[in-house]
């Protein structure tokens, strides 16, 4: 056998008490396929990074062709010839294909760009992908297959022997994800070592040659034998007993709040999606990212537009045109990102409690002492450590989401959705957002859990519904739920 | 309860400090600016010249409240120059050539300049026009409108009580133009901290977003927000007419500018949801003292324009450095 391109040697990686990295070896051979495989925050997109040199370890030392290597800067690495391809693509749109192959590096004639040369050598990695378009035209208004190839023809250019390929396919199709395969092993069949991350099993397991599975920033396990089944691979990802960070779940009753049928968006990022949810249930919607599951929840607070199907509300079909009008039903979100859809940072908690009860305070004069009195009761009733002229800026992430939350229960709304609840968030703040959110189901409230965490859907839900490439895949109770069937259903 | 009135005094008195706070470099700097001119030209301090500077501050005054409206939801209105442009010439040829009453005149001003302004508001909010290119464009327009009403000729010659607005004195000390502009700027301050909809506007700038997601009617509040910025501009055109007892299409040409300065010398940032009306009464202040200020040391009107563009930089970069430290 070949010697390894690259060797990775007990690396470490610890934000202040944080170790996100513990002691991670890993060998990539020329001409192999390696899967990283592992849940959100297990690790591998921080050790992606230490080998792209995005992120330098804390501990351990890495080869490359033997020689010894520390890239401190991505340049250093693309330099040796290790090129990480993102999952957001970062191509200039308005650009040519060949500009964006060669920017930064443009070939260089008598001081001015050589335009000539860099066409003709783009035309040619292009080539070696199979891809027959022009390099002279512009990148805008190609399929997002074809930019995906033009970034790794754009790695190919700098003379890559090591690709790193982050969730290459989360957002291709069926016919695309086959064209990319095909140029994945012709790649390989000419010597380059490919990093393969993605969730999806079955595509892991028909391009690569070993899955090394991460777990908590750990090595866990090593698989080399395609005939291994799906089960033990998930099994081994999400492998140790769930504590008990969950408060008792509430007693749902056979009223039902938010019936959904046959709800479809616009542009296919969810189809035909059917389900109820009763009050005082606690429904958790899980699924892999791009799933559809945040468009699914916006769309049902109004906050999207949908194609087809009906959101019925008590039995009332709404017609929803904007967020106030779900709000004005009595259905609210607490949205997937916190600083950028939930709060104005950079305004007072007070005022951020306000801004989602204007139209309860409307019309009448918002004195100071109005508007502290009310945001001191939704501070206090939540538990928000702060007061409510505190900027929102100055709050931990635990007490933002929760002044997220205040803003709206001051409402006493029919059906309260949460989308990613605890991104970001430390433990001992999560378990007082379980709190808040089974006591809300246990006053009757309909609510509708989104999250990446397995963890935490399986430890709040009465039902999980798993979307999977946005079809419905099924819907599970809490007492036949666990991380395998999840995940089995996920990853169809 | 005690202890509760001790609490809720101790808050309010944190808040008020904080309020102060946020205009206070302004402040400080019109304070060492009046105390200067003071010391420097024996005419700047004396009741007359304080009234003089009223008097002259109107226009820009109306102007930038409605500037503040705009730049808080995050927007910029360049039209305002020619709002009021447009609005003096409806009012002219509706009063001296249509021959209408005065005030019939001017509620046809303030429609027309609704119009621009309503225009502007749909162009930003449905078709996704950039507030900068929409209120350029209008800038254009409304001025050429403004121009067409007359091929371009001035008017002259309104009834006598119209230009005794702008001159006769009540109670000796305040005519009606300042008492207009400074009603305005108590209803705009009143409303901006104490209406729903006025907390609105400090929401949508903040974050469009998270008002779109909590409730509030983004576009609604955009397009009201550029029709009273607009009319306010159409207001003080009429001001303007009443100072000058005629009306030119070339009026108000690079008002927008002076307007935008004020603004943000008086703390509102460009970015949008923060500043108000308080800083921005300061910011039409600077203004005015210093154009005031350096006519009485006799500084030439082409060094004033370099002066004003030197404090624009000191104010506003002083209000960046102050903000990062914080």
């Amino acid at each position: 056998m070949t010697d390894p391109v690259l060797c990775l040697r007990d690396i470490s990686k610890s934000y202040g008490p944080l170790q996100v990295l513990k002691g991670v070896s890993l060998d990539v051979y020329p001409g192999e396929v390696v899967a990283l495989l592992g849940e959100n925050g297990a690790g591998k997109s921080t050790l992606s990074g230490i080998i792209a040199g995005s992120r330098t370890p804390s501990e351990g030392s890495m080869t490359w062709l033997g020689q010894p290597y520390a890239p401190a800067t991505p340049r250093e690495a693309i330099d040796k010839g290790v090129v990480l391809i993102h999952q957001e693509l970062q191509l200039l749109p308005q650009l040519s294909i060949a500009e964006n192959v060669f920017i930064g590096r443009w070939p260089m004639k008598n001081g001015v760009v050589d335009r000539r040369q860099m066409v003709r050598r783009a035309q040619e990695q292009l080539a070696r992908l199979n891809l027959h378009i022009p390099a002279t035209r512009t990148v805008a208004g190609l399929s997002t297959a074809n930019q995906q190839l033009i970034e790794i023809a754009k790695a190919l250019a700098l003379n890559a022997k090591l690709l790193i390929l982050d969730e290459p396919t989360a957002a291709l199709g069926g016919a695309e994800t086959e064209a990319l395969f095909e140029q994945v092993r012709k790649l390989r069949s000419e010597g380059v070592g490919i990093v393969y991350i993605s969730h999806r099993m079955e595509e892991i397991k028909r391009i690569t040659d070993r899955i090394v599975v991460l777990r908590d920033g750990e090595r866990v396990q090593e698989f080399s034998d395609s005939a291994t089944p799906v089960r033990t691979i998930v099994e081994s990802m999400v492998g140790r007993p769930l504590d008990r960070l969950f408060p008792a779940l509430p007693v749902p009753t056979d009223h039902p709040v938010l019936q959904v049928s046959g709800l479809s968006s616009p542009d296919n990022s969810f189809r035909d999606v059917t389900f109820d949810v009763r009050a005082g249930e606690i429904l958790g919607i899980a699924g892999l990212v791009g799933a559809g599951r945040t468009e699914l929840v916006r769309a049902i607070s109004g906050a999207d537009p949908i194609s087809a199907g009906s959101i019925r509300l008590e039995g009332e079909e709404l017609r929803l045109r904007d967020p106030a009008d779900a709000i004005a039903k009595g259905i609210v979100m607490v949205p997937e990102d916190r600083k950028e859809q939930g709060l104005v940072v950079g305004h007072r908690i007070g005022e951020n409690i306000i801004y989602a009860n204007l139209d309860k305070l409307g019309g009448r004069w918002i004195t100071p002492r109005v508007k502290r009195t009310f945001a001191e009761k939704a501070v206090a009733k939540f538990g928000v450590k702060g007061r409510a002229e505190q900027y929102a800026s100055d709050l931990s992430g635990g007490n933002q989401q929760k002044v997220v939350i205040a803003k709206w229960l001051m409402r006493d709304p029919k059906v309260v959705v949460l989308d990613e609840p605890t991104r970001g968030i430390d433990v001992g703040a999560r378990a007082g957002i379980y709190d808040i959110i089974v006591n809300l189901a246990k006053q009757g409230v309909a609510v509708i859990v989104v999250s990446s965490d397995l963890e935490e859907v399986l430890g709040v839900s009465n039902r999980i519904l798993v979307l999977a490439q946005g079809k419905q895949a099924g819907i599970l109770d809490c007492d036949q739920a666990n991380d395998v069937s999840v995940m089995e259903l996920a990853t169809i | 309860m005690v202890a509760l009135d001790i609490n809720e005094h101790r808050l309010s008195s944190g808040a008020w400090l904080s309020k102060v706070k946020g205009a206070a470099g302004p402040l400080v700097g019109l304070l060492a600016l009046c105390v200067f001119l003071s010391l420097s030209t024996d005419t700047f301090l004396s009741v007359r010249n304080g009234l003089n500077i009223l008097d002259q501050i109107t226009v820009l005054g109306i102007m930038a409240v409605g500037m503040t409206f705009v730049i808080l939801i995050g927007g910029i209105d360049l039209s305002v120059g020619s709002a009021l442009a447009l609005a003096m010439m409806v009012m002219g040829w509706t009063a001296n050539v249509a021959g209408l009453p005065l005030p019939v005149a001017i509620a046809f001003a303030l429609i027309a300049s609704a119009i621009s302004g309503l225009i502007v508001g749909l162009l930003v909010t449905q078709f996704r026009v950039p507030a900068f290119i929409a209120t350029l464009a209008m800038m254009s327009a409304a001025r050429g409108v403004a121009n067409m009403i007359t091929d371009g000729q001035q008017i002259v010659g309104f009834p006598d009580w119209f230009m005794m607005l702008a001159i006769d004195r009540h109670f000796g000390i305040l005519t009606a133009t300042v008492f207009l502009m400074l009603a305005v700027v108590l209803a705009a301050w009143l409303f901006l901290r104490f209406r729903s909809e006025g907390r609105m506007l400090y929401a949508v700038g903040g974050n469009a977003e998270v008002a779109r997601l909590a409730g509030i009617n983004v576009p609604l509040v955009t397009i009201a927000v550029y029709v009273v910025s607009a009319v306010l501009a159409g207001l003080a055109g009429i001001v303007l007419a009443a100072r000058l007892d005629s009306v030119q299409p070339s009026s108000g040409l690079g008002y927008e500018l002076d307007t935008i300065a004020a603004v943000v010398i008086g703390g509102t940032s460009l970015s949008g949801g923060a500043g108000g009306i308080g800083g921005t009464l300061i910011g039409v202040l600077i203004i005015g003292v210093l154009r005031n200020g350096l006519n009485l040391l006799n500084v030439s009107p082409f060094l004033q324009q370099v002066i004003i563009g030197i404090v624009i930089v000191l104010a506003v970069g002083a209000e960046t450095i102050r903000r990062r430290r914080a």
